[in-house]
């Protein structure tokens, strides 16, 4: 069995995302997605801080001091782009605007409650920036997530045991080693990388999984 | 004449009191008016409640009114920015307290403040933590939690250019919160990179009129 690597994660997430639509990409992981966009399609990107069409990363000499993305990096806009103010910002998120929000996650449950905005460390401060609005907002929330911790712990589970970004809003989710959509009737498994079957898949996910009839390898090249 | 250009930093600051609320812009470091930031830090005021998405960075602006102690407590979204230090030494000797807000919620708020309304029912946060002990109501199936108004008693805030009058322009994304910061105050002060003619502005352009504004300087 061969898990995918974070760029391979990233390409995965890329291919689902439709010609025109309107996406956030969440600090991290998700903001890879960006680089596997198929040439064909015409993706404007969202930024909470104000951007409408952020391209990539600055070549060097071409950084701007005023043009940052959700992160806090440099970053760049295309011709279409526009900037706007953190109310309108929100608004597009919050109100239905946006087509996608691809996320990080701690957690996920089997009905789709989110957990990515704490941890619950007694030595940081709490930090939740726009994560709530997106995950209650997006017409669509999926997650970008390796599929367990670093010590091999499940974080698609029956319950979250993190303090909740928003309840019962992922609908699909995309690990190292699966995608998987959130139902009514469970977690479904749409895809699984080569060597692996269910009851593989089953002994590192918490939340009971089921497997789609049309179910397929993930087919991923070596990006 | 209106002329709301003023000659300092000291002047575009005056008369904050004790214990008021500022709201201080920015996105991180972008938009935020660092220069008029140390300049209130100048005048000693303290125990402030800071509004802002960050809690500062480096040791200049909101951190270092905040190394300084002047802020009783801040309201924000995301505290733990870029080189957040100041914020963190504050924040673990218990000197400062952190209401922490979603972002959308934040500048939702602000504009609340800003338009006169008294409050709103919004989806994020519903269900959270975060909600816990807010009034929630079922809206179209749908759950919403209560959230009130901010106001400030003063606006920091930075923007491109302005004219006499205060109208402004700004730059790519240092927009971000200085647009309904600059409403939701009882005087609001803006640094700015230029002064220009009046008329100078394309009236299509201008970002915040500048009945929203009170003092401008140039930085």
């Amino acid at each position: 069995m061969k898990p995918l690597t974070r760029r391979q994660m990233a390409w995965r997430a890329a291919q689902d995302i439709q010609d025109g639509a309107y996406v956030n990409l969440g600090i991290g992981l998700p903001t890879m997605v960006s680089d596997f966009i198929p040439g064909d399609r015409e993706i404007v990107f969202h930024s909470e801080n104000g951007i409408l069409g952020m391209g990539p990363a600055p070549k060097p000499g071409e950084e701007d001091k005023d043009l940052i993305n959700a992160g806090k990096g440099l970053t760049t806009i295309v011709p279409g782009g526009a900037f706007f103010h953190h109310n309108d910002a929100f608004l597009m998120i919050r109100g239905g605007h946006l087509d996608l929000a691809l996320l990080g996650a701690f957690e996920v449950s089997e009905t789709g409650d989110l957990a990515n905005w704490t941890t619950e460390d007694p030595n940081f401060a709490p930090g939740v920036g726009g994560a709530m609005d997106l995950a209650v907002g997006a017409r669509e929330v999926r997650v970008l997530v390796e599929h367990t911790t670093k010590e091999g712990k499940p974080r698609i589970r029956k319950r979250c045991g993190y303090p909740l970004t928003a309840p019962r809003c992922v609908k699909r989710i995309y690990t190292n080693l699966a995608v998987l959509d959130v139902t009514r009737d469970g977690v479904v498994v749409r895809e699984m990388v080569e060597g692996l079957d269910l009851t593989g898949l089953q002994k590192v996910t918490e939340a009971k999984l089921t497997l789609a009839n049309d179910w397929k390898k993930i087919e991923a090249p070596a990006v | 004449m209106i002329n709301k250009v003023v000659k300092t930093l000291a002047e575009a600051v005056a008369g904050v009191r004790d214990g008021a609320t500022v709201l201080c812009s920015g996105f991180g470091a972008v938009g935020e008016p660092v220069e008029l930031l140390n300049a209130l830090r100048e005048t000693g005021v303290r125990d402030l409640v800071c509004v802002a998405n960050n809690a500062g960075t480096g040791d200049e602006g909101l951190a270092g009114l905040i190394a300084a102690g002047r802020v009783r407590k801040i309201i924000c979204s995301f505290p733990r920015t870029t080189d957040p230090h100041c914020f963190e030494a504050a924040y673990k000797a218990g000197k400062i307290e952190l209401e922490l807000v979603p972002q959308g919620t934040l500048s939702e708020r602000m504009r609340a403040g800003a338009a006169g309304v008294g409050g709103f029912f919004i989806k994020t946060s519903a269900g959270t933590k975060l909600g816990l002990g807010k009034e929630t109501r079922e809206i179209d199936g749908e759950l919403y939690v209560l959230e009130t108004p901010i106001r400030g008693d003063i606006a920091l805030c930075r923007a491109d250019r302005a004219d006499r009058w205060g109208n402004l322009t700004y730059r790519k994304s240092a927009r971000n919160f200085n647009p309904v910061m600059a409403m939701a105050a009882a005087l609001t002060a803006v640094q700015v990179r230029e002064v220009v003619e009046l008329g100078k502005i394309d009236p299509e352009g201008v970002v915040t009129p500048g009945i929203f504004v009170d003092r401008v300087v140039v930085t």
